[in-house]
């Protein structure tokens, strides 16, 4: 427990001190959204109709700028080694390293998503659901994104190359999300994030796996 | 054991075959007999390995990132003021380690060494980037180590002060690549 207790403490450590690029994916995130209301136009109405898939593609892709950091640094400074070696198998470091990302990327557009949501006439009954949505789908995209984090370790362009295999992962956080945000204005909401919950839930022992077996094909 | 060979003979693979960091295509690799595969955590938990890549970040402070790799095998943060001094690094404890030399970053890593037991060490090039003091403590430290009855395994291609123990020397691909087969 001490060393994934350890690990924990030094990724958030390592992102607070390294703050730039926890910034660069807020800031964008912000950016992209606040971008999209000048493009379609200022009426109300469709603000509000496509605000909640507005905020839902954004954090996409502010979790898929984010990604990069997740195993790169540690790869080339020799560290992955060492955790490979140390009590943690290697699934248990992939798990801690993905809360870590989650608190210091994912938790934030969470936290910043209720402010966007009113900049663009969202039903004051939809955005209570966007942020229950965001909260229990970012983990699945932190989960899903060190899958495609860790496979292209050593690429000569690992962002887009990670896009390109994250993005279509991400397709049914991206649906249920923002369907559960607009279906929450007719109260049927609960299955759209049952189903969000689902994708979550299995990514948390899968995913983990999946990643372990890239960074493993990575030491070798 | 001290290997040595020229650049190119598989003295730094055959490290990380013995750390488990590469696993033989053929053969087998034993501990006591037994074969690693059989128990590979607890096999782990027996070994240091320190390789070309010192595994620090320039913005950890230097008694962060020793404490931090002691925890990560299991162990509390006690002996990491031990380590740092027996390194040499006591007075820089607290420095970020962007501000480090070469041979400040090589210490920092041979002091997880001492930060944490193992009976089993395996360095590779380890003298690399120190000064005489460094190289000393280097020394020293083996000593140390192997009088506790630990075992050492160095690579290397510059000779090193060290007394006793025997020598492997790799020459080529070929032998290399026999000797990979446990």
């Amino acid at each position: 427990m001490l060393a994934y207790f350890g690990l924990f403490r030094r990724e958030i450590l390592l992102a607070w001190r390294q703050g730039g690029e926890i910034g660069l994916a807020l800031g964008f995130f912000v950016l992209v959204v606040l971008l999209f209301p000048l493009g379609v136009g200022p009426e109300a109405e469709i603000l509000s109709r496509i605000g909640a898939g507005v905020i839902w593609a954004a954090a996409l892709l502010a979790a898929v700028l984010s990604l990069d950091r997740l195993f790169a640094g540690d790869h080339s400074d020799g560290g992955l080694d060492l955790m490979a070696l140390s009590v943690m198998p290697l699934e248990g470091v992939v798990l801690v390293k993905c809360a870590a990302h989650w608190v210091m990327t994912g938790l934030p557009l969470v936290v910043l998503s209720p402010f966007l949501a009113l900049l663009f006439n969202l039903d004051i009954a939809a955005i209570p659901t966007l942020v229950v949505g965001l909260l229990i789908g970012t983990p699945a995209l932190s989960l899903l994104g060190a899958i495609a984090a860790a496979l292209t370790l050593g690429a000569r362009r690992p962002g887009v190359l990670s896009s390109l295999l994250v993005l279509p992962l991400y397709l049914p956080v991206l649906i249920f999300g923002a369907g559960a945000a607009e279906a929450s204005v007719s109260g049927g909401a609960w299955p759209h994030l049952l189903l969000l919950a689902a994708l979550s839930l299995a990514a948390l022992p899968l995913a983990p796996f999946a990643t372990a077996a890239a960074l493993r094909q990575a030491l070798d | 054991m001290v290997l040595t060979g020229a650049n190119g003979s598989g003295k730094s693979s055959l490290l990380r075959l013995l750390a488990t960091l590469l696993m033989p295509v053929t053969g087998r690799l034993l501990w006591n007999g037994a074969p690693v595969r059989d128990d590979l955590s607890a096999y782990r938990a027996r070994l240091h390995y320190v390789g070309h890549l010192e595994a620090i970040k320039p913005a950890l402070r230097v008694r962060e990132t020793l404490a931090f790799w002691a925890q990560t095998r299991g162990i509390g943060t006690a002996s990491v003021d031990r380590a740092l001094a027996v390194f040499g690094l006591a007075q820089i404890a607290d420095w970020p380690c962007r501000w480090l030399s070469a041979g400040q970053r090589r210490r920092l890593a041979l002091a997880r060494l001492v930060a944490t037991p193992a009976p089993l060490w395996l360095l590779d090039e380890p003298g690399a980037a120190l000064d005489a003091d460094g190289e000393a403590r280097l020394v020293a430290a083996i000593a140390g180590h192997r009088d506790r009855g630990g075992r050492v395994v160095v690579a290397t291609h510059q000779p090193i002060a060290l007394s006793g123990g025997s020598e492997l020397r790799l020459g080529d691909f070929a032998v290399a690549e026999t000797l990979v087969d446990f």
